[in-house]
């Protein structure tokens, strides 16, 4: 049924309407009787041993509760923070995963860590105190540098060369012998810079601890409360899991970050059960860009074989991809599961092999950021793709679709192991070379040039892979838990219904995108829906929101539900009817016999199954409300072709983006508006990598000089065009909603995009990233 | 971080260089300066409250002195903590030359911070410590100009 509020209309989103006016509740909105203030001790050195801290003068200040070391973690026996997903090394040897004691015992590792913490009755107060501690280090050697990583100080005990593993994906030997067979080799150096997340509400959190019945509560900022739950329940130690109820309310931005379980809410939970008073802590900025997990940091070795028919022949990729000084909690799959398996892209590359070593370095641990792994695996495919047009002097758009796997060849298995199901890559192209008239661009650099600019064209053809599945494949290959999504209808005497999903919305709009599932479904208008999320004591379980998964396996675990509810009001109404199950058909809310014609709404079915005068009893239970839980067959693989053009003035090295084309494949779609929302703030993602932002450790001290909004560069409205976006559409052959996803995809796809539009400006093969200004610069005069 | 300046003072060359080791005129230079002591014959201790963009708080400075060849020139090395709020190391090189009555001062400031010091913005750090730099060879020039020494 198509209506204005069903699926495919471009229904406003009603969560805005609280955001825009300042009622929405965070974490840091809510407060408790009685509830003291936390602020972390965090160390100011990059690598050094703890050979005593002086907690006396900060256990003196005024309005100072308590003072705690991660001593006093460790015997109350507070584990340390897991990675959940086991990467194994290519001699089969398990990753090395150190110990990660939530705070700081021996030795403070990265700058930014947490080492004491301090509970007082006003913010100031716990500021004050945590400024009078007074910590003893020996400062040690750092080692800051992704690619000398290996050879430097090593950092822990049990991880030789700073290297967590060694990992392979791959035919090496038929590779090498395609390299061997090869007419033209097309290699770079890439270097993929490192980004610090920046949602616009910093992380918080807030425990409670109810000295009556035993159990815990925590409000926090995290896109999955039940992993959340889950962690530091049986890893952490916290509490037993059905004790500890974790909430996270209206959250502000995640994009990866707030995914994972960190040391500052294992520390507010502890606190509170350690004090029996509630716990606040609330991260300040610089808190933010020195410990919340960091983005990409890879540095890679490509090259691109090819015969002389300009097909793909071999693809070798080898990388050191930056963990930071711990592994996060999903930091393992980012460069391995996430990467190497998409370096087919949309190409029928039949030979690939990929080596990743993962490396510790004195730095900010380093996770899954917006398109986690997938962003890094384009880049590495789109750059060599355009530099190996460029070598070959041939249509950076030709070549690509020369070696587009053609849409009758899917289900298509690449040789990184993964089966793509469905898409159309050539259309996707089509309109993207369209919509950005490329029959043109030769003018408009003619026009360029004689302004004195230089102007440049750039494609990227990207492929992701979301709603990461299914779960057996996942955890044979290491992952910790499911990869599934739980959903609950519950229908009202009077039809109404509220859906209760496992997945958690922190700005994408579900509350919108999952009532128009329901309202479509049931037939039922769009206002009687309620859609809940973020709270482990109204869900049963959930994986949350991360890897574009929301609508894949949220969406169609609500639909699952969604078909049991109408399976037994179709019982509910056979009886209603005077006919037989089989023979009542649901549609556009209304359930009808097909022998009688007679019908029944939705809500007259609810309203039976709640007042049971109509059915038997000992046949049919009264009420209607059902769960499910969806694992899905498969990956869902969004692609699509994006299409920059800049303009640079060489005299000032300004970067000017002309215009932004990306025409996206996301299958069916249910709401157009949001999901253009969602690529418009992916593209900002990702332009903003490539033109702009940094995450920068000085490489004497190891101070993240990039520290606040006056050394992070993020991208501004200024810095963005009017952006060109549109899709084509190849449905997702197995979920039921025929959807892929799009949370990811407007990061995933760009940046390889401006780079190219901007080496092809300055007629250079490479340039670093981000194209800063500066860099521009010094490019154009050939330093 | 490297920064330098220069300052003409109205005093001859020697008595510039003795003003320079005594600590009672280092603190009426050195603004927030709550205290300092000569510990050794080339050592001094300092405490200094001071507050650099967001970040307020007293810093402990020890200072050693170097490179002596007086009363020409000679280095500062500082060590700076400030607990929480970070730390800092530098280096001032100090040279002396006469100009009759007056004495031409010049300095090189080199240094690096650490800890909350460090994440405030590089721009604010730069131009908060050129300014304690300069404040200080401003306020000894004063000093002389008032005959304060």
């Amino acid at each position: 049924m198509t209506t204005e509020t069903g699926i495919g209309a471009s229904v406003k989103r009603k969560e805005d309407a609280r955001f825009i006016t300042g009622k929405g509740r965070y974490t840091d909105d809510i407060n408790l009787v009685n509830q003291t203030y936390l602020v972390f001790a965090r160390s100011p050195y990059a690598h050094a041993k703890i050979n005593g801290i002086d907690l006396e003068p900060a256990k003196a200040t005024p309005g100072v509760v308590a003072v705690f070391t991660g001593k006093d973690l460790a015997a109350d026996e507070i584990g340390d923070l897991p990675c959940g997903w086991m990467v194994k090394s290519k001699d089969g040897s398990d990753m090395i995963s150190p110990s990660h004691p939530p705070i700081a015992i021996d030795k403070v590792n990265y700058v930014g860590e947490p080492y004491a913490l301090v509970i007082a009755d006003t913010p100031d107060a716990a500021r004050n105190g945590a400024e009078a501690i007074e910590a003893n280090f020996e400062v040690l050697e750092a080692v800051l540098s992704t690619a000398d990583a290996t050879s430097g100080p090593q950092i822990h005990e049990n991880a030789p060369n700073n290297r967590s593993y060694d990992w392979e994906l791959g035919d090496k030997d038929a590779t090498d012998t395609a390299f061997d067979n090869a007419a033209h080799i097309t290699k770079l150096d890439i270097v993929n810079n490192r980004l610090i997340p920046n949602a616009i509400e910093t992380r918080a959190a807030l425990g409670d601890f109810d000295s009556s019945t035993g159990n815990y509560t925590l409000y926090t900022t995290s896109q999955n409360p039940h992993v959340e739950r889950l962690i530091l329940a049986a890893f952490v130690n916290v509490a037993p899991e059905a004790r500890l109820r974790v909430i996270s309310p209206d959250v502000g931005g995640g994009f990866g970050s707030k995914i994972f379980v960190y040391a500052e809410e294992t520390a507010v939970i502890w606190a509170a059960g350690k004090l029996g008073r509630p716990v606040k802590w609330r991260a300040e900025r610089t808190e933010s860009f020195l410990g919340d997990a960091h983005g990409r940091d890879h540095v890679t070795h490509a090259e691109l074989a090819i015969d002389d028919d300009g097909k793909f022949t071999g693809l070798r990729v080898s990388t050191k991809a930056n963990m930071g000084a711990y592994l996060s909690t999903f930091a393992s799959s980012v460069p391995t599961y996430l990467y190497g398996t998409l370096l087919a892209g949309q190409y029928t590359t039949p030979n690939i092999y990929v080596e990743v070593q993962a490396v510790f370095t004195n730095t900010c641990s380093v996770d899954a950021y917006r398109g986690a792994g997938r962003p890094e695996a384009t880049f590495v495919v789109e750059r060599l793709v355009e530099t190996a047009a460029r070598e070959l002097n041939m249509d950076p758009a030709e070549l690509r679709r020369k070696n587009f796997i053609p849409p009758d060849a899917f289900p298509y298995e690449t040789p990184v192991a993964l089966t793509y199901d469905t898409g159309n890559y050539g259309i996707s192209l089509d309109k993207a070379l369209d919509l950005a008239d490329v029959a043109g661009f030769e003018s408009r650099r003619s026009d360029s040039e004689s302004r004195g600019k230089k102007r440049g064209l750039g494609y990227s053809c990207y492929i992701e892979a979301c709603g990461l599945a299914p779960s057996q494949v996942a955890i044979s290959l290491g992952a910790g838990v499911g990869l599934f999504e739980s959903a609950e209808i519950r229908v009202d005497v009077t039809g109404s219904v509220t859906a209760i999903t496992g997945s958690h919305s922190h700005g994408q709009g579900h509350e919108t995108t999952f009532a128009q599932l329901i309202s479509d479904r049931f037939g039922i208008p769009f206002e009687s829906v309620d859609v809940v999320h973020g709270d482990t004591g109204r869900s049963d379980y959930g994986l949350g929101t991360y890897g574009s998964r929301s609508i894949a396996v949220g969406g169609s675990a609500l639909m699952s539900a969604a078909d049991k509810i109408i399976a037994k009001g179709k019982k509910i109404a056979a009886h209603m009817l005077n006919s037989n199950e089989d023979n009542v058909d649901f549609a556009d809310g209304r359930f009808t016999a097909a022998d009688t014609n007679e019908s029944l709404a939705f809500g007259e079915v609810a309203f039976s199954a709640y007042v049971p005068g109509n059915f038997p009893l000992e046949e049919l239970e009264p009420g209607l409300s059902e769960k499910a839980f969806y694992d899905p067959a498969n990956f869902t693989y969004p692609a699509g072709a994006h299409i920059c053009e800049v303009e640079i003035d060489p005299d000032t090295g300004v970067t000017e983006i002309a215009q932004f084309v990306a025409v996206d494949d996301f299958g069916n779609v249910i709401n157009p508006m949001i999901v253009e929302g969602q690529v418009h703030g992916g593209l900002a993602q990702g332009i903003g990598q490539a033109l702009l932002e940094h995450g920068i450790y000085d490489a004497d001290s190891g101070n993240l000089i990039t520290g606040s909004y006056l050394d992070y560069a993020m991208p501004r409205a200024d810095h963005l065009p009017d952006f060109t976006v549109d899709t084509t559409v190849t449905p997702c052959t197995h979920n039921p909603l025929g959807v892929k996803g799009c949370g990811e995809a407007g990061a995933i796809g760009s940046t390889a995009a401006v780079m190219n539009a901007v080496t092809d400006a300055l007629g250079v093969i490479d340039m670093p990233m981000p194209a800063t200004p500066e860099t521009v610069w010094k490019v154009a005069r050939g330093a | 971080m490297e920064q330098s300046g220069e300052q003409l003072i109205q005093a001859i060359q020697l008595d510039v260089w003795n003003a320079l080791h005594d600590p009672e005129v280092l603190k009426k230079c050195l603004d927030g300066c709550l205290s300092m002591e000569r510990v050794s014959d080339h050592q001094f201790q300092a405490v200094v409250s001071a507050k650099i963009g967001p970040v307020r708080a007293k810093f402990n400075a020890l200072i050693h002195v170097e490179n002596l060849a007086p009363p020409d020139s000679y280095t500062l090395v500082v060590d700076v903590k400030g607990g929480v709020a970070g730390f800092g190391k530098g280096t001032a090189d100090i040279s002396l030359s006469s100009m009759g009555d007056t004495t031409n001062l010049t300095y090189t400031v080199k240094g690096h911070v650490g800890g909350r010091l460090a994440q405030i913005g590089s721009r604010l750090i730069v131009s908060a410590s050129r300014k304690m730099a300069d404040s200080f060879f401003a306020n000894f020039a004063k000093l002389w100009a008032e005959n304060q020494v």
